[in-house]
């Protein structure tokens, strides 16, 4: 039994991923594939391990592999505390204009969310808000801080 | 404003229709602009004296007025009064041509106030200076109060007159205020005159306010609040000050403008991942879905006739500008240039859709025809969008942001407008940071 739903879970997750790596080929463009910001500066930690924040890459919201398994240990985490609920906030850099930003932070969010989703966690359990490019966590004008700024934050609603 | 303000006479002495030498041609930039005298209004003396502001002074700052609005279009150049030579009572009579001449002024506007029972009356005339003809001759009758507002529509008289094109200088700007780090920037409505006179906030700053737009009456506004955290478009009356969200959307609504004829809103809704264009009829409530796309469309601006629609999506793989119906059909991509273009918004003469374009690493501010030919840029700069039409369609004003440093010191937001020829690129003074603008249309048609 529990074999076979390892089995099931391996194979949602082949699926899920072939679907997004399938949706960034299809997307895929001249500007910026290449700029996630694979640092920790700017990470919170939502339990030991678990990295409360996923980057995305200029104009995009395709989900990394360190995205991905970033999002893997916020399921364990939201699995192992079944009381509480979290809310994913979108985010954007200021390069773009601000109403495409609301929506693509709103885009990067629920990219983030769908992964979660793919692990069993409820949908009632995740909230999502696109906050666009309004709230920068990092406030120069620079390639490392916009990359810093592309990020959807789980945050815990309790 | 419209219920306090009223014209009670506009006496058209003689309006002169006759072949005049003056011509000012607006197409062409302001290479030479027209040297143009106001002469400061002279009081009527049998003026009472005005409580607030002395009715002499008055005088002086309706000239003013006036003559910052014609500096501010580049197309005039209002003369040093110092070298005035005729006073302002017998100049308003009669001027004397060769005196005005000689100080190389080839317009000459001329007027005079009179104060009586809390009323204010201003009479004005402008005058061809080369052809020792008068051109207009007009009069208004308000409370004195209104004066700035008379200045305005004075301005945009004698703009009409000269250039042909309807005036825009009797409207007002709303927009985003914003201050404090950019980490935690409050943001509240903001609206003012055109020249940046009369700032009145909207909105108290405890909430996220983004993208205000006018309705074609000027009285009420449609933004973007995240009151409650729910990021949703709202309505604002501005006199009654109530605001009410729109619809009953299960997600973020954002993006909204009014259609030209004021009884919808048009606005992206986004859900799961996916934004599609929404139209609400604010009489039925009724909700229609216009776009149906797997991509982000938002940014959607109606044509002036309200036939179509012009929007932004990324169904290409990055964003474009399109065009519709307004029934969503007949879907278009118009922008085929190098890089990204967004916030398209139509023209009000309904020939130019206005943008924003982003190409290696600039921001620009463009126009091009409907049909996506011609495309002009106006300005390039590190960054800048969100670009609003003046009711004339003449101009555009949008946000410009400069670079911030490490800690984001030298950061700022301000707006700026430009002739849609290129020239006369204009930074328009507010107290605070601003973004977002939205020019209304004439309070006075």
């Amino acid at each position: 039994m529990i074999f076979n739903k390892n089995i099931k879970n391996l194979l949602i997750i082949l699926v899920s991923t072939l679907a997004l790596s399938a949706c960034a080929a299809g997307k895929k463009s001249a500007s910026g594939s290449n700029d996630v910001y694979t640092g920790n500066a700017t990470v919170k930690y939502l339990a030991s391990g678990v990295k409360d924040r996923v980057f995305f890459a200029t104009n995009r919201s395709a989900l990394t592999t360190a995205s991905r398994d970033t999002l893997r240990k916020q399921a364990g985490w939201m699995r192992k505390n079944k009381n509480l609920n979290v809310v994913l906030e979108g985010h954007g850099d200021e390069r773009g204009t601000r109403e495409y930003n609301l929506a693509l932070a709103e885009k990067r969010a629920n990219a983030a969310r769908d992964y979660l989703l793919t692990y069993g966690i409820s949908g009632k359990r995740i909230s999502v808000i696109s906050y666009g490019k309004e709230k920068p966590v990092n406030s120069a004008s620079t390639p490392l801080a916009w990359s810093q700024n592309r990020r959807s934050v789980t945050v815990k609603t309790k | 404003m419209k219920k306090i303000f009223y014209i009670l006479t506009i006496f058209l002495f003689k309006f002169n229709i006759a072949y005049s030498l003056i011509e000012v041609d607006i197409t062409r930039g302001n290479l030479d602009p027209l040297p143009i005298a106001v002469s400061p209004l002279h009081v009527d003396s049998q003026s009472d004296n005005y409580q607030d502001v002395k009715t002499k002074e008055l005088g002086e700052l309706i000239s003013s007025v006036v003559e910052k609005n014609f500096r501010s279009t580049g197309l005039f150049n209002p003369l040093n009064k110092d070298a005035f030579v005729q006073k302002p009572d017998i100049a308003h009579l009669k001027p004397r041509f060769e005196d005005w001449s000689l100080i190389t002024a080839q317009a000459l506007v001329t007027g005079k106030l009179l104060i009586k029972d809390e009323k204010l009356k201003i009479e004005f005339r402008l005058w061809d200076v080369a052809a020792n003809k008068e051109m207009i001759a007009l009069a208004f009758t308000t409370t004195p109060s209104n004066w700035r507002r008379v200045a305005h529509i004075i301005s945009d008289k004698i703009y009409e007159r000269l250039t042909g094109e309807t005036g825009y200088f009797d409207t007002r700007i709303i927009y985003v205020s914003e201050t404090g780090p950019r980490t935690q920037r409050v943001k509240k409505l903001a609206i003012m005159d055109q020249d940046g006179e009369n700032t009145k906030y909207l909105t108290l700053g405890n909430e996220l306010v983004l993208t205000p737009r006018f309705n074609p009456t000027n009285q009420l506004v449609t933004y973007l609040s995240y009151f409650r955290n729910k990021p949703r478009v709202y309505l604002l009356d501005i006199e009654t000050g109530i605001q009410e969200v729109v619809g009953n959307f299960p997600g973020m609504t954002f993006a909204p403008r009014f259609s030209p004829d004021g009884k919808k809103i048009i606005m992206s809704f986004a859900k799961n991942g996916n934004s599609d264009i929404y139209t609400m009829d604010l009489e039925s409530r009724l909700v229609e879905k216009i776009t149906e796309d797997s991509s982000i469309d938002t940014s959607p601006s109606y044509s002036p006739d309200g036939k179509y629609i012009t929007f932004n999506s990324d169904r290409s793989g990055l964003q474009q500008i399109y065009i519709m119906k307004s029934d969503g059909s007949g879907v278009k991509r118009i922008s085929f240039g190098d890089g990204l273009y967004g916030t398209p918004v139509w023209s009000p003469r309904g020939d130019l859709i206005a943008f924003t374009k982003v190409r290696g690493g600039k921001f620009y501010i463009g126009v091009m025809r409907s049909d996506g030919s011609g495309e002009r840029l106006l300005t390039e700069n590190f960054y800048q969008e969100a670009p609003s039409w003046s009711p004339n369609g003449r101009l555009l004003v949008f946000y410009r942001e400069t670079k911030a440093g490490k800690e984001g010191e030298g950061f700022t937001a301000k707006l700026w407008s430009i002739d849609i020829t290129g020239y006369n690129e204009r930074e328009l003074k507010t107290g605070t940071d601003a973004s977002d603008p939205s020019w209304s249309s004439l309070l006075s048609k």
